[in-house]
């Protein structure tokens, strides 16, 4: 059994359809990437699974159950935990805090910890900012403490959302690295992006959007020799 | 010293120099010739009343993040219940409690009335903040702006509590003849409860704002997507910072109605919502001691200028000007001052 499913979903925002009946499958342990342009509806798919946005017609089914509508703080305490787009760090707090609110529906203060070092593993960065308020770091730096905060929380469905927007390439590299480190540990990853060339790179299986429908699924190796992807998102 | 006798040690100690400044002020000390000092007695209890109207204001909208403009509206609330229970059960709870000291009764019925006063305002603020706090976004400016004006055309249709004359006479009562008790009472010692009120709000939004709870309440400030991503149930926490806000803005209400012995709907307009908002820009968004400094500040301010007559509001809206431009993010800003750090630790909370 698949541990994240979305049948036949459609989602829109008014009279607009961003997702007109899309289906994608998580196997537990796997990277799987959603690509995609502008407007795709990639975050909205992301959205829907947390519950942020009610799907029109559709199932979210994880680990079988239909989880589709279910309030955003339950999605979490089912184990899936998103990094939003653009970041979404709390700027005025400090990178310990930030870290802190991640782990807000943790009770255990020992786990907690045995997080937050598991957090530091995975980004040695993020310990020696971990006074500094959160706003003043790098965008890279900031990437990492999303990542971080939604580690916290102790996800068995990590959701990332566009984590290499707007970075340096070395820093998309280490962002990509941690992706891979943060799997091998456990974590089942949806990760959506734009930077069609490293998703693919570090990811099992693919799934490419266009304007609200999925045209083109496979393993990523395969999606990435493709000669529309090579067209269309890797620039040749 | 264990933590409990601490804390016990510390409430006895304010509640003490509480007592001690309020009998100097209202009394004066005869045998030192230091006069009674009425005048100032007014002043800070209206300072008093200000703190805990601009403190609870802040839990909304510095901590939380959400633009309540209505919250004369919630004093009104709380004012108008606390003075209705004095006036028309005021007597009926002093006869009920004819077996106690009088001081101690009249204490009983000072708190009853506060209390009822401090649950409708916080029922108001729950049937306020369900539906507007659900979205996000400025409804909540739009929708608290239209219950503080409609809360004041409704309680001036309401001929029990005076309606358009006002209420007036409300510790007295409705009996004939009136009874005194009650307000000379008050005359003695508002200046301690107002103070002592004051005192109780700071450590209930302080204690707030430095628990999980109130973790929630800045992630949701910060980023709310981010915060309901975290797993906060911000509609949930929103709703219950506005209510503790409202209630605690019904408590202010209800002491001034009990200090003033008159409440009028225009004591509660638009405009008195306006400068509870600014008190709180002024001393800092997010800082309590910057919303006491701004309440504080606001309230003597009008008074030290008296004066300058004509020109007082003049000079008062230039003083707001300048401070603006210099401070925009108020005097304190996001720090709190505190004794250990007099010029303000940095805090970010």
């Amino acid at each position: 059994m698949a541990l994240l499913k979305l049948e036949n979903l459609t989602v829109s925002y008014g009279a607009i359809e961003a997702l007109k009946g899309i289906s994608i499958e998580v196997e537990a342990g796997e990277v799987v990437t959603l690509v995609g342009a502008n407007g795709a509806g990639k975050s909205t798919t992301l959205r829907t699974i947390t519950g942020l946005l009610k799907p029109k017609t559709g199932k979210v089914l994880y680990e079988g159950k239909d989880i589709s509508g279910i309030p955003t703080h339950h999605t979490v305490d089912l184990g899936i935990c998103m990094s939003p787009e653009g970041r979404g760090i709390f700027a005025n707090l400090t990178v310990l805090e930030n870290l802190e609110l991640g782990a807000f529906r943790q009770k255990d203060k020992q786990k907690i910890k045995a997080d937050l070092e598991k957090v530091f593993h995975f980004f040695p960065r993020v310990k020696e900012r971990i006074k500094q308020v959160a706003g003043t770091l790098s965008g890279g730096e900031q990437q990492m403490v999303a990542m971080g905060r939604a580690l916290m929380a102790r996800p068995r469905l990590l959701l990332l959302d566009e984590p290499s927007l707007g970075l340096a390439p070395l820093v998309v590299k280490t962002i990509f690295e941690a992706i891979d480190a943060i799997n091998k540990d456990g974590a089942t990853i949806l990760l959506v992006e734009q930077n069609a060339n490293a998703a693919l790179n570090h990811s099992n299986r693919a799934y490419v959007l266009e304007t609200g429908s999925i045209v083109l699924s496979g393993p990523s190796k395969e999606l990435a020799q493709d000669p529309r992807i090579r067209e269309a998102y890797l620039g040749e | 010293m264990p933590p409990l006798v601490k804390k016990l040690l510390w409430s006895l100690g304010t509640v003490g120099i509480l007592l001690v400044v309020n009998q100097v002020m209202v009394n004066g000390i005869g045998g030192y010739g230091i006069p009674a000092q009425d005048y100032y007695v007014r002043v800070l209890t209206l300072v008093g009343i200000s703190i805990i109207a601009a403190v609870s204001l802040n839990l909304i909208n510095g901590y939380t993040g959400q633009f309540s403009i209505g919250h004369a509206g919630f004093m009104a609330v709380g004012g108008y219940t606390a003075a209705y229970i004095s006036f028309y059960y005021g007597a009926g709870i002093l006869n009920t409690l004819q077996g106690l000291p009088l001081p101690v009764a009249l204490t009983i019925r000072l708190f009853i009335s506060l209390l009822i006063g401090v649950v409708f305002s916080a029922l108001a603020g729950f049937v306020v903040g369900m539906p507007s706090l659900r979205l996000k976004g400025d409804y909540l400016a739009i929708v608290t702006l239209g219950f503080g004006e409609i809360i004041r055309i409704i309680i001036l249709s309401i001929d029990s509590v005076g309606g358009a004359r006002g209420f007036s006479s409300i510790v007295q009562g409705a009996t004939e003849p009136p009874d005194q008790r009650m307000f000379e009472f008050l005359k003695e010692s508002i200046f301690f409860w107002v103070f002592l009120f004051a005192v109780i709000t700071v450590v209930i939004v302080k204690n707030l704002v430095n628990s999980t709870f109130g973790r929630a309440l800045t992630s949701i400030r910060e980023n709310e997507i981010a915060a309901e991503a975290m797993g906060i149930n911000t509609t949930r926490y929103k709703v219950i910072a506005f209510v503790i806000s409202a209630g605690l803005a019904g408590l202010a209400g209800g002491l001034f109605a009990h200090y003033d012995n008159y409440l009028n709907t225009n004591s509660f307009t638009f405009v008195k919502s306006v400068e509870v908002i600014i008190m709180i820009v002024l001393g800092g968004m997010g800082s309590i001691t910057g919303a006491i400094l701004g309440a504080t500040v606001l309230t003597i301010l009008p008074e030290l200028l008296r004066d300058l007559q004509q020109y007082r509001m003049v000079i008062y809206s230039l003083l707001l000007i300048v401070i603006m431009i210099v401070r925009p993010q108020g005097i304190l800003g996001r720090r709190e001052l505190s004794l250990s750090g007099l010029f303000g630790k940095k805090k970010t909370v």
